[in-house]
């Protein structure tokens, strides 16, 4: 491709909305088939439990109808035999920066990923297409016998630490999605942290799709030890196509007695994406896991972080921004499953509905009678910015027992006229005005995030509400 | 370019309802005028009018900022372009701090792509809290969320010191004040009296203008300015009430 061609490729002003030309080394073409998982397997040099792991899987997605009794009917528009489910650059993770191809750091410099933020962060792994494009943990880390790799290699390399683990917090049989991913799953992060482990820094991880028709669907898996702690954060941004895009991943996390896990995302997709995810950990005794989950962009997105909480005193939360933009449906939720007795789980979610967006909260809280001292509290939030924007709430509690204590609280408020008067009167555009009102909105959920990510996270919400406004 | 504040003949309605009836008016740079009148006398459409409130149609007459055509505008652009109200029931704007709404308004007045100085906007924000008498701790609070009457105004006036506007308007700021706020509020008033400022105070009772004293005061009745006169005209009104105006008008 003449470097003409490749200029005009990224010569596209809005952020998001570019794509590079395609040069992909590996490609498992169209439609899904046992072929394609061993052509994966094979570019991959898996085990062969994984092959069989993704061959059982493929047989649990081909027999699981789609959850369309409950769930939007415009999952019917996915066609699976129009999806690529493999693409790769062919590399292995680079260690250093310098090694990064030219277009991939292109990548993230349009997305606005500062430098010093990778210099503070302990280690990076970006995922370009299917492949880590870039991985570094630092010394310390690896001295700290920390493990931060790509799903590829932790089943490869560390199949003593990750295998027990993989897929048992979800199971491939747990969603048609879940199944899926398990069949098809390339990239990821598969992180160990030995007992006691602190990592200070956040773990971080950019990806992003970049060939049309092209499903993402990277795994990750990360077992935090016995008192160890550590923060995980992934933000994702993709490139405008034509025609829909797939992304559906499985994270799964699993935090031994003491430990805390929190894993951060924030989530820009175009919006012809189909971002179906299944997020799920499980907290053993005194462990403590935080979901924040921003999702902004996208055609449809499920998603339901969950937590499993299997040991006493265990803690769960899920922190949930959604934005759903005209034509877009943020349907998200929490899943809080009490196994023992004294767990205490959170969750709030607050949504914004622009134009026609949709946005749904599920929320499910089981708390089963044989248990004792149980709390749960949950809060969802909807704000509508116009008069044709939806909001449903679909809390599904189930609190059997009397020794325990849940409280539900659900608001809907619209963004008022005067107020918006009000702001304007003080110099500030519509959009300007509207941005305030919905970061004013979210603010308190905002402070939970990173400050770099509440500076992007303010940022996409700007960008959201230039284009809401005539 | 004329200095002044110019309204002529001013028509505008409220759902088909008219509610100013042709009002003239002008008020100059370096200028504090009041203008009185019962309730209901439309005052307070006179300020969202000039605003650029939505929910009123202006149906005839002009209203002239330094010879710009106000009523042109859109409602930010009449701000950024130095037109001020002080509202008579400021709104709440949950989860934004004071700090980030004044910076927001004032970052809005920049070119694109030039960045507030945060250094000299606090230390310029933390003087003008001073001269209010208002609390460092106000920065952080959202936008008269859980504000007493008292603190809604203040806050008015410290965003009016902040924008620097080259005219203002104060609907009623007096209403919900007891005497120590009246006088701080006053306070900041008069400091912002400037040969490059016209100011129109909005008020049903003279005790305001005790402490903002008016170069001009205009008594407002059913739509339209009736009289207008000197500082004393409210004390006149003060005594002898509307009636006297209502009167007066009725004899004519």
């Amino acid at each position: 491709m003449s470097d003409q061609a490749t200029l005009d490729a990224v010569n596209i002003a809005d952020t998001g909305d570019f794509s590079y030309p395609e040069d992909y080394k590996h490609d498992a073409g169209t439609g899904l088939n046992e072929g394609v998982l061993d052509y994966i397997s094979d570019i991959k040099k898996e085990a062969d439990w994984v092959r069989d792991f993704r061959k059982r899987a493929l047989k649990v997605f081909n027999d699981k109808p789609m959850p369309t009794h409950w769930a939007s009917k415009d999952l019917e528009n996915i066609v699976f035999q129009n999806i690529r489910y493999y693409l790769a650059k062919g590399q292995t993770p680079t260690r250093s920066w310098d090694e990064v191809p030219d277009d991939v750091k292109e990548t993230f410099e349009r997305l606005g990923i500062p430098e010093k933020e990778r210099k503070f962060l302990a280690g990076v792994e970006a995922q370009f297409d299917s492949e880590a494009a870039y991985s570094n943990v630092k010394e310390e880390l690896t001295k700290e016998g920390v493990v931060f790799v790509n799903s590829t290699e932790g089943l490869r390399e560390h199949p003593e630490i990750f295998r027990k683990w993989f897929g048992k917090v979800i199971p491939t049989g747990d969603n048609k999605f879940s199944a899926l991913n398990s069949a098809v799953f390339s990239g990821g992060s598969f992180i160990y942290v030995p007992p006691g482990v602190k990592v200070k820094h956040p773990l971080q991880a950019y990806f992003r799709i970049n060939a049309e028709n092209f499903g993402q669907f990277e795994r990750t898996l990360i077992i935090v030890d016995e008192g160890a702690e550590v923060t995980y954060m992934e933000g994702c941004t993709a490139p405008k196509f034509e025609t829909a895009t797939l992304h559906s991943a499985v994270v799964e996390l699993v935090a031994m007695k003491d430990a805390k896990i929190q894993y951060i995302t924030v989530q820009n997709w175009s919006n012809n994406v189909f971002n179906l995810v299944t997020k799920r950990g499980i907290a053993h005794e005194n462990a403590e896991i935080r979901w924040i989950d921003c999702n902004i962009g996208s055609r449809l997105t499920m998603k339901y972080p969950g937590v499993i909480m299997k040991g006493r005193k265990a803690r769960g939360e899920v922190i949930s921004i959604a934005l759903a933009n005209d034509g877009q449906h943020q349907d998200t939720g929490a899943k809080m499953i009490h196994a023992a007795d004294e767990t205490t789980s959170n969750v709030i979610a607050k949504s914004i509905s622009v134009g026609t967006g949709r946005s749904t909260y599920r929320g499910q809280v089981h708390i089963p009678k044989h248990l004792k001292g149980c709390k749960n509290n949950t809060e969802c939030d909807a704000l509508l910015i116009n008069t044709n924007s939806r909001t449903d709430t679909y809390p599904a509690i189930t609190v059997k027992g009397n020794q325990h204590a849940t409280q539900h609280e659900a608001s809907v408020s619209q963004v008022s006229e005067d107020q918006i008067f009000y702001m304007k009167q003080r110099g500030l555009n519509e959009a300007e005005a509207m941005s305030l009102s919905v970061n004013g909105f979210i603010n308190d959920l905002a402070r939970e995030f990173p400050m770099e990510y509440s500076v992007e996270l303010k940022r996409l919400i700007d960008l959201q509400m230039e284009g809401s406004v005539g | 370019m004329s200095n002044t504040l110019k309204i002529e003949n001013l028509q505008a309605s409220v759902e088909g309802t008219e509610i100013l009836k042709g009002l003239s008016l002008e008020v100059p740079k370096g200028e504090v005028h009041a203008i009185m009148g019962p309730n209901g006398s439309g005052k307070s459409t006179l300020s969202k009018v000039l605003a650029g409130h939505e929910d009123y149609e202006v149906t005839a007459g002009s209203a002239l900022m330094d010879g710009v055509d106000l009523l042109g505008m859109e409602i930010d652009e009449r701000s950024r372009a130095g037109f001020f109200l002080a509202f008579q029931y400021p709104h709440e704007i949950p989860g934004v701090s004071n700090a980030n709404f004044l910076r927001a308004a004032l970052q809005a007045r920049l070119p694109k792509g030039e960045e507030i100085d945060a250094v000299a906007f606090y230390k310029d924000m933390y003087a003008k809290m001073d001269e209010l008498e208002m609390d460092r701790k106000f920065t952080g609070r959202s936008v008269n969320e859980g504000f007493s009457g008292g603190e809604k105004k203040r806050n008015e006036i410290l965003q009016m010191m902040m924008l620097e506007p080259k005219y203002a308007v104060l609907d009623e700021t007096d209403s919900g004040l007891d005497i120590d706020a009246l006088k701080v509020v006053a306070q900041g008033v008069n400091a912002m009296r400037s040969p490059e400022r016209g100011m129109l105070v909005i008020t049903h009772y003279q005790r305001l203008l005790d402490y903002i004293v008016p170069d001009v005061v205009h008594v407002m009745f059913d739509g339209k300015i009736v009289k207008s006169g000197g500082k004393d005209l409210a004390l006149e009104l003060e005594e002898k009430g509307y009636d006297w105006v209502k009167e007066e008008l009725a004899a004519a």
